[in-house]
């Protein structure tokens, strides 16, 4: 058997990492630094937590994100696309 | 020297465990298990026993108690019967798939209905593909040395699975037998500490405990799981091998075979029956009768190897079942030894018989009679019942 874990019993040594959600994502939001206004509406509202801040700039991780646009729809600037994803 | 008393098996199991120092017990009282929590509880109050006893409100609580003390690194105990592992099916499940290695004597009390409350092991017989270990003992001794041995191979780092001890309800838990108890000092130095690595609530090692998990990780901690019952089939072996040579006795590890060494027919059981079936294959014995016994000490992980050795040269078999397996319409057990049977390739004559449910007494007569149709034993696989005349 292949093993993805190195662990006998369920658990995470370092977090919940066990469901890949980006691999759901069929669109990607893509946010525009020049037309954000830095009020933070996206990181508060992302539920699986995949946008971060640093050093004022709101970036957006895609290890995590579904891609379910609720960041997008929001976004009261619309600083934020949802991009189709390219079939790999 | 060790010690000895005249005691319960009851006591015997709440003395063997306690001689394992358990920093937790959680039980909840059902018969007949309620002494084992009556002396677990004196203990305690005496000041003999340094354990957190609590006396939670359902057996739910008490394996989602020490399933939690068990997370946090804890040594636990608990024990119940029937309904009470009924109740307690889900943390029971769960107990195993973290791979925790708590101690619970299942004092074996038939299942529900008709109302009952005598012996049977319907209850943990049931249970038996909810990943546990599960050991069948035969006499108040067995059990006293069983408690202490459970947490030997639970605990080992092959292993690191959850265990039962189980007895057959009121003809070992309310029999009083002489008992030798061991030394503290002895089962200090043969158990050592409980350090888990695998599964830990620490807040210095921080670890996600039982996230939501997919099939394709999940499938690898069933692999793992198996392969961890598989190992302890030989930690049980051994396990036995090294409390004899501290203690003196031994159970023969896996199975125990009876005057099996020139047996042309065996008798097979589990449990407290098996010494009225002893005293039957004697019996036989002194009437030219070439009869062994093997009795089945533990179920999960079932004993194959050992069981294609021991039926190796017997022309017939008979197994002696104390529950049933409905849809089979045999007892468990006998479904069991012939799956294990199938892959030697032996395919000789077999009879089932289901007796003694619900408390009912299986006598020295009734297991004459069974030998008496082994020894004599066609292709006919319909059940015998073992019942009063």
């Amino acid at each position: 058997m292949k093993f993805k874990t190195k662990y006998i019993a369920p658990v995470g040594g370092d977090g919940i990492h066990t469901i890949n959600t980006g691999d759901w994502r069929i669109k990607k939001p893509v946010l525009s630094q020049e037309k954000c206004v830095k009020c933070g509406y996206c990181l508060l509202h992302c539920p699986v937590n995949a946008i971060s801040k640093k050093d004022g700039q709101f970036t957006i991780s895609y290890s995590y994100c579904k891609g379910c646009g609720i960041c997008a729809h929001g976004c009261p600037p619309d600083a934020i696309e949802m991009v189709p994803e390219v079939e790999k | 020297m060790q010690s000895f008393d005249v005691m319960n098996g009851n006591r015997a199991a709440a003395i063997g465990a306690s001689l394992a120092k358990p920093d937790v017990i959680a039980a909840y009282p059902i018969t007949p298990q309620t002494p084992v929590v009556e002396y677990l509880t004196q203990f305690v109050a005496d000041g003999v026993l340094e354990s957190a006893m609590s006396e939670v409100e359902s057996e739910l609580t008490a394996m989602s108690m020490v399933t939690g003390a068990s997370l946090a690194g804890a040594r636990t105990f608990t024990a119940t019967s029937s309904q009470g592992l009924a109740l307690m099916y889900e943390p029971y499940f769960r107990a195993s798939t973290l791979r925790l290695p708590i101690v619970m004597a299942i004092v074996n009390r038939e299942m529900i209905s008709p109302q009952t409350v005598w012996g049977g092991p319907q209850d943990s017989i049931s249970v038996r593909d909810s990943g546990w270990l599960q050991i069948y003992v035969e006499d108040n001794q067995e059990i006293m040395d069983m408690m202490i041995q459970a947490y030997k191979i639970a605990e080992n780092e092959g292993v690191l699975l959850p265990i039962n001890i189980c007895y057959d309800g009121f003809y070992l838990s309310h029999m009083t037998e002489k008992v030798f108890i061991p030394e503290q000092e002895k089962v200090d130095a043969f158990l050592g500490r409980y350090q888990p690595n695998h599964i830990i609530l620490d807040p210095s090692r921080p670890m996600a405990v039982d996230p939501l998990t997919n099939g394709e990780l999940l499938m690898n901690y069933r692999y793992l799981h198996l392969e961890a019952q598989q190992n302890a089939l030989q930690v049980i072996e051994e396990t036995d091998k090294e409390f004899e040579s501290l203690f003196g006795r031994s159970y023969g590890g896996l199975i125990e075979s009876y005057r099996m060494e020139d047996a042309e027919y065996a008798i097979i059981t589990m449990g407290s029956m098996t010494g009225a079936a002893k005293e039957a294959v004697d019996f036989a014995r002194q009437n030219g009768k070439s009869i062994g016994l093997v009795k089945l000490r533990v179920l999960r992980p079932f004993p194959k190897s050992k069981i294609i050795e021991a039926l190796s040269k017997v022309k017939a078999f008979g197994v002696v079942d104390r529950n049933v397996s409905f849809g089979w319409n045999t007892g468990v057990i006998y479904q069991e030894i012939k799956s294990a049977l199938y892959e030697s390739g032996q395919f000789m004559p077999s009879i089932p018989f289901i007796g003694g449910l619900g408390g009912e007494d299986l006598t020295l007569d009734m297991m004459i009679e069974a030998i008496e149709t082994i020894c004599h034993a066609s292709e006919s696989k319909e059940t015998i019942w073992l019942t009063r005349e």
